[in-house]
């Protein structure tokens, strides 16, 4: 144990103050500090990327920072995505194309995706499926993550919401 | 099925967005780990694989629970009453000898995780250590240490089968070709690593544990009976569950120390297992030799096999299934598709100081049907017939089917699927480009795999296993309320496989209302009918078949209260659309309306009993679904690696209730079948040491290693399964290693390797790459 | 998972820096700069360090820039920062396909070029770079500034020369010549993975030969080097396939390789044959 430190996390636009000890993750952090628990920790050792959250907008692995280093930080988790009650397109395509099965990889995703999206909103499509081999999924075999993402990109870019598939 | 007019669309067979989803992408699932707790536990764990426990030193102040403070806490004896099993026991925490690196010998207690972690740094063990036996064929040599004192040759189950007719048959066979087949260690590493929260109840003193499973009830029978404490005193829930492929389908020991440990402390104790500890000791699977011969006449028709199989099942039989099951599963379906009469089987399991295994999805079937398959392409090779046609002559295609170990294969489409894959692999038109790329020095292969998925069996299956425990039924509780809303309490606990979607589809068919006022309960032990849980592909069909039944008994006294509202005959009325219609009319009533009656003017139907709640069980025997994989494939012959290039399943698992979804199962069962071909390898070093503690040792596969898979689908329709829905979820883990074995085979064949070990790392197939160059050098 | 208690300090210059390091370094302080290398070995306790003095506050330790020939890399740069050319010409280009190849996206944003120098990983694509192109280290303590090169830099697996007090503030790499060419391969088991080997060269066609080859292979042996062997196998001849097949096998016969669960000596140092033709063919194409 060492001396804790106060900070301020600002977590989808709401101020959390803390006290914690500087070996706090910020995943950690996140999820039983403010109560956040979107984000979820799969490996702690920065590979499976279930944890990743945007940091200042740009994709982190949220095991492998402490939460002392965010102090002051504007942090987005997958429980800011939506907003007024409507679904962020990447929630929606998600849903849409059967992009999550047992959810555990789900928030990571959305995060990573939204947060390349918002940066390179002309990302070719052989450099977005690329930057998906970034996180782990057991459950889906990735097929039809990489068809949610693509789908919520092409909205995204045009504003216009793709073909819903027949039911 | 439900009689519906032929116009109306049914729920069933619609790929309809899964209600599970909504929370689950706005971060809102509940998972174990998300509880908070007043104590967090960590594991104390053994370095070493085989040693006696000479002491264990905690710092001061310092909670420190070993075995001898765990009070009253039985050893957990999983029990098989056949095959010789030897019942093996296994302590809560370890109780003076330690049998396997990770083993948990003592649980530290403190406020924050960090300070758990803190404390199991400095608690020192001292351990003697005794000569460990690591691999299965070590174990049964002779004069091999006895990892338990009960079982001195270490086989702890052996199982013997030869059929009547086997020795003449294999003495005037024409050919006979043998494969053998090594599959190494795998873990089913689900993204949530295990994890359990016992809270306490001060007023009632019970104990509410939460927990990542895949089987809630039995988990409270035997966490209960553990820990001496009446079964009625302890709730279980599984809530969200982040995958479990088998892994938690089995009793963790943990959780067993968090509940005592709660009402030891009545307050909440937790435990998030951590990936390190998921890959060093949580239960591992597949760990097998298998030698495979067949006897085939001169037309290449298979008339005998004979196998031997040889599992590594670890230091501890798992419970309820009893570590057995990976042998005498092999034993059991080793036939596979194929008219075999005649078979001779000895399969073991084989204790080593090692984590203990569980199964994972296919369990023992990813490996029968690599070494059949293997076999069927080796012999094909050998006595000049096509691989393709070789099977054509000997898939099982007339229904239904005894096998030569007694499995009634129902309707399916063995043959059907294989036509189908082979049509559109267009075989001619890669052999062609596969030569002129061996021109251009590049390697491509081609690779299928034929299999049939035994699903959805109920206990007169299990019980022919002779575990103790004899799963198999569902229940499901299925009411209605005053507004017309359902709620069905289900067993079967999923965990990614949508079946409160799924299900909603089956029950609103027969009710005729919108899925979306259909609630599916489950996971908690509190609010749900016994049951068995989610495991061996059984969900749809059986927690299918249940809610089928009980939607059934309540759509009847619908119809009969609307049949009286609507002064009609009860033949005469239909529910469909929201509504009780009379047929051909426009007469008719809102369903609300009818429940509403059946609560509240009840009187007017005295003979039918008040109310709309009905239960229902469903026991089946089991059904059979199939699929075909195929493969095309490159090697890169200078770094071993390998690309697929195009993978095709062309699958039969009857009536799909929502399509989607079952695609889904193929893709993911697929991508773990690929992961146990290519990547995942659990690997101990001679001393018992794990090797593999992280996951840039132990390699899951990313979707840059995943291909796009194409999916065919049949569907065959059998009265086994009531539903017509037969189950899927292991298919794709199944199909996958054999396909791609038999691709790689292909592409190497210039070189005269033969690869039978999964999995096919870059190195192994450089390795054979050079014996085989070696070989010739030799030859010339 | 969670790492051993330490102390946090976030100086904010590199003099505050360098003072801090100067105190802590005795007593196992280290320094976090993007964390995606050292987190992971303190979540698994490998590392226990006391203190961690993080310089991601420091001002002007993420300048990019260009002058005497020099490409100059502050030591809070992130691996991002060159997924476009940073500076035009062969090099630019060169590290903008290599930066690819190591990890993922997310780490990317976080880790940083020098620290993966600092890290020593002998399959760091970084550390490749940095011994075939002849990089040149700067490290500051209190006690001065100091300029290490490549190879005095370098010392083996996870280990350089640095002293425990002194913190890499800048690396250099000299820009190359316009038409000098460039080819990198790495084999590695999936997407993202430390390189198994791999292999950076570039050279430049002088009447139609190969002149001033730097043919440098990593992943392979404990530290990444260059291959004198392989680059004698090129100079003065025409590119050509048998060209690279000659410095290919000089290359495999020249090197120790390492072992581990990936690759046995055997396989590596055929891998490394193989990974060495290749990256000069990209470099010819």
């Amino acid at each position: 144990m060492t001396k804790k430190a106060n900070i301020t996390l600002v977590i989808n636009g709401e101020k959390h103050s803390l006290e914690v000890e500087p070996r706090r993750t910020l995943a950690d952090a996140i999820r039983e500090d403010c109560g956040q628990t979107g984000t979820h920790i799969g490996c702690e050792h920065g590979v499976c990327g279930a944890c990743t959250v945007l940091v200042d907008d740009v994709p982190a692995r949220s095991c492998l920072m402490f939460a002392i280093q965010a102090n002051g930080k504007r942090i987005r988790t997958v429980e800011g995505l939506a907003e007024n009650g409507q679904m962020h397109p990447l929630q929606e395509a998600f849903m849409e194309h059967h992009g999550l099965q047992c959810g555990f990889c789900t928030p990571g995703f959305l995060m990573l995706a939204t947060g390349v999206l918002e940066r390179e909103p002309d990302i070719s499509d052989e450099d977005l499926v690329d930057v998906l081999s970034s996180n782990l999924c057991r459950c889906t075999g990735y097929q039809n993550i990489i068809k949610a993402v693509r789908a919520a990109a092409q909205e995204m870019r045009t504003g216009m919401r793709s073909v819903t598939r027949t039911r | 099925m439900s009689a519906h007019s032929h116009d109306i669309k049914t729920w069933v067979g619609r790929s309809i967005r899964r209600v599970e989803d909504p929370a689950l992408v706005a971060g809102l699932g509940r998972f174990t780990g998300d509880l908070p707790a007043k104590r967090w536990v960590r594991f104390v764990r053994s370095p070493v694989a085989s040693g006696r426990i000479k002491s264990i030193k905690a710092p001061p102040g310092a909670m420190v629970i070993a075995m001898p403070e765990l009070a009253g806490v039985k050893r957990l004896r999983p029990m098989l009453h056949k095959f010789n099993y030897v019942p093996i026991e296994q302590p809560i925490l370890a109780d003076g000898v330690v049998r396997f690196v990770g083993e948990p010998v003592a649980a530290v207690v403190a406020s924050s995780e960090e300070e758990a972690e803190d404390i199991v740094d400095l608690v020192e063990v001292e351990i003697e250590e005794i000569a460990p036996v690591v691999d299965a064929k070590a174990a049964i040599a002779q004069g091999a240490q006895a990892v338990h004192g009960m079982a001195p040759t270490n086989v702890i189950v052996e199982g013997k089968v030869k059929t009547g007719g086997f020795d003449a048959t294999w003495a005037a066979a024409a050919h006979i070709v043998g494969v053998e087949v090594r599959s190494r260690r795998q873990n089913a590493l689900p993204l949530e690593p295990r994890g359990g929260h016992a809270s306490y109840d001060l007023a009632t003193g019970r104990v509410t544990l939460t927990c990542s499973t895949q089987m809630p009830h039995l988990m409270r029978t035997v966490i209960a009976d553990l820990a001496n404490m009446p079964e009625a005193d302890l709730r279980v829930i599984a809530p969200d569950v982040g995958g479990g492929f088998g892994q938690k389908m089995s009793l963790p020991t943990e959780y067993v120390t968090l509940v005592w440990l709660a009402r030891k402390l009545r307050t909440s104790v937790a435990w998030t297992e951590d990936r390190r500890e998921n890959l060093i000791a949580c239960f591992h699977s597949r760990d097998q030799y298998v030698t495979l011969q067949g006897a085939f006449d001169r037309d290449g028709k298979l008339l005998a096999l004979s196998a031997d199989v040889l599992a590594n099942i670890g230091a501890y039989s798992c419970f309820p299934t009893t570590c057995a099951v990976e042998p005498l599963m092999a034993m059991a379906e080793m036939p596979g598709p194929y008219t075999v009469r005649e078979y001779s089987c000895h399969a073991r399991g084989v204790v080593t100081n090692t984590c203990p295994m569980a199964p994972y999805r296919g369990v023992s079937r990813p490996v029968i049907t690599l070494a059949l398959e293997r076999l069927m392409d080796r012999s094909a090779a050998t006595m000049g017939i096509d691989p393709v046609d070789l099977r054509r002559r000997n898939l099982v295609t007339n229904f239904p089917y005894t096998s030569a170990m007694g499995l009634v294969f129902d309707d399916a489409s063995y043959l059907e699927t294989m036509e189908l894959a082979v049509e559109a692999l267009d075989i001619p038109a890669f052999r062609k480009r596969q030569g002129e790329a061996r021109a251009q020095g590049r390697y491509l292969g081609l690779g299928i795999s034929t299999f049939s998925e035994r699903t959805g069996y109920g206990t007169p299956a299990f019980a022919a296993r002779g575990m103790e425990i004899t799963p198999g039924w569902e229940i499901v509780e299925l009411g209605m309320d005053p507004s017309g809303r359902v709620e069905a309490r289900i067993g079967a606990s999923p965990h990614g496989q949508g079946l409160r979607t799924s299900l909603a589809q089956i029950i609103a068919d027969e009710l005729g209302i919108e899925p979306g006022k259909v609630s599916i309960i489950h996971g908690d032990t509190d609010r749900t009918p016994y049951g068995f849980g989610t495991f061996a592909s059984r969900s749809a069909v059986i927690s299918g078949g249940a809610s089928l039944l009980a939607a059934r008994k309540v759509r009847s006294k619908l119809v009969s209260i609307a049949a009286h509202l609507l002064e009609a005959s009860a033949d005469d009325v239909e529910l469909v659309e929201g509504v009780a219609r009379v047929k051909g009319t426009d007469r008719a009533i809102p369903i609300e309306q009818v429940a509403r009656a059946a609560y509240h003017r009840a009187h007017l139907f005295p003979d039918l009993g008040p109310g709309l709640s009905e239960s229902a069980s469903y026991d089946p025997s089991g059904t059979f679904s199939n699929a075909c994989h195929a493969v095309i494939l490159e090697v890169d012959i200078g770094t071993g690696g390998v690309k697929i290039e195009r993978y095709i399943v062309a699958e039969d698992a009857g009536r799909l209730i929502n399509p989607i979804i079952a695609e889904g199962q193929i893709h993911g069962g697929v991508a773990q079948g690929i992961a146990n071909a290519l990547y995942e390898e659990i690997i101990y070093d001679e001393t018992g040491n794990i090797l593999t503690t992280t996951l840039a040792d132990y390699l899951p596969p990313t979707s840059h290693e995943i291909p796009r898979i194409e999916i065919f689908h049949l569907k065959t329709l059998t009265g086994d399964t009531i539903t017509q829905a037969k189950g899927l979820g292991e298919g794709g883990a199944i199909g996958a290693p054999a396909a791609i074995v038999n691709a790689i085979n292909d592409a190497l064949s210039p070189f005269g390797v033969s690869l039978d070990e999964i999995p096919v790392t870059p190195q192994r197939i450089h390795a054979a790459l050079e014996t085989a160059k070696e070989t010739t050098k030799r030859q010339s | 998972m969670k790492p051993a208690a330490f102390q946090y300090h976030a100086p904010k210059t590199i003099d505050e820096a360098v003072t801090l390091i100067g105190q802590v370094a005795p007593e196992d302080g280290r320094v976090l700069a993007g964390g995606q290398s050292l987190v992971p070995t303190m979540a698994f306790r490998m590392a226990r360090p006391a203190h961690l003095v993080d310089i991601n506050g420091v001002a002007g330790l993420d300048r990019i820039g260009v002058a005497n020939g020099k490409l100059s890399i502050g030591a809070c740069v992130r691996h991002a920062a060159f997924h476009r050319p940073v500076v035009e010409g062969p090099l630019g280009n060169l590290l903008s396909f290599v930066v690819r190849h190591i990890a993922h996206y997310p780490i990317r944003t976080r880790g940083t070029f020098c620290g993966s120098l600092a890290h020593a990983d002998p399959s760091s694509e970084w550390c490749l770079v940095a011994a075939t192109l002849g990089a040149k280290m700067t490290a500051r303590s209190t006690r001065g500034t100091r300029e290490l090169a490549a190879d005095d830099f370098f010392d083996w697996a996870m280990t350089t020369n640095l002293a425990e007090d002194e913190l890499l503030v800048e690396a250099h790499l000299p820009l190359l010549a316009p038409e000098t060419r460039f080819g990198f391969y790495e084999f590695s088991r999936r997407a993202g993975d430390y390189a198994i080997a791999m292999s950076l060269v570039t050279y430049r066609l002088h009447n139609g030969v190969i002149a001033a080859a730097h043919v440098g292979v990593g992943g392979a042996e404990g530290r990444a080097r260059r291959i004198a062997e392989a680059e004698a196998a090129l100079n003065g001849k025409i590119p050509s396939a048998e060209a690279f097949a000659a410095a290919a096998e000089a290359a495999a016969a020249a090197v120790d390789p390492m072992e581990d669960l990936q690759a046995n000596a055997k396989y590596r140092r055929d891998l490394v044959r193989t990974v060495t033709r290749r990256a000069l063919e990209r470099a010819a194409a």
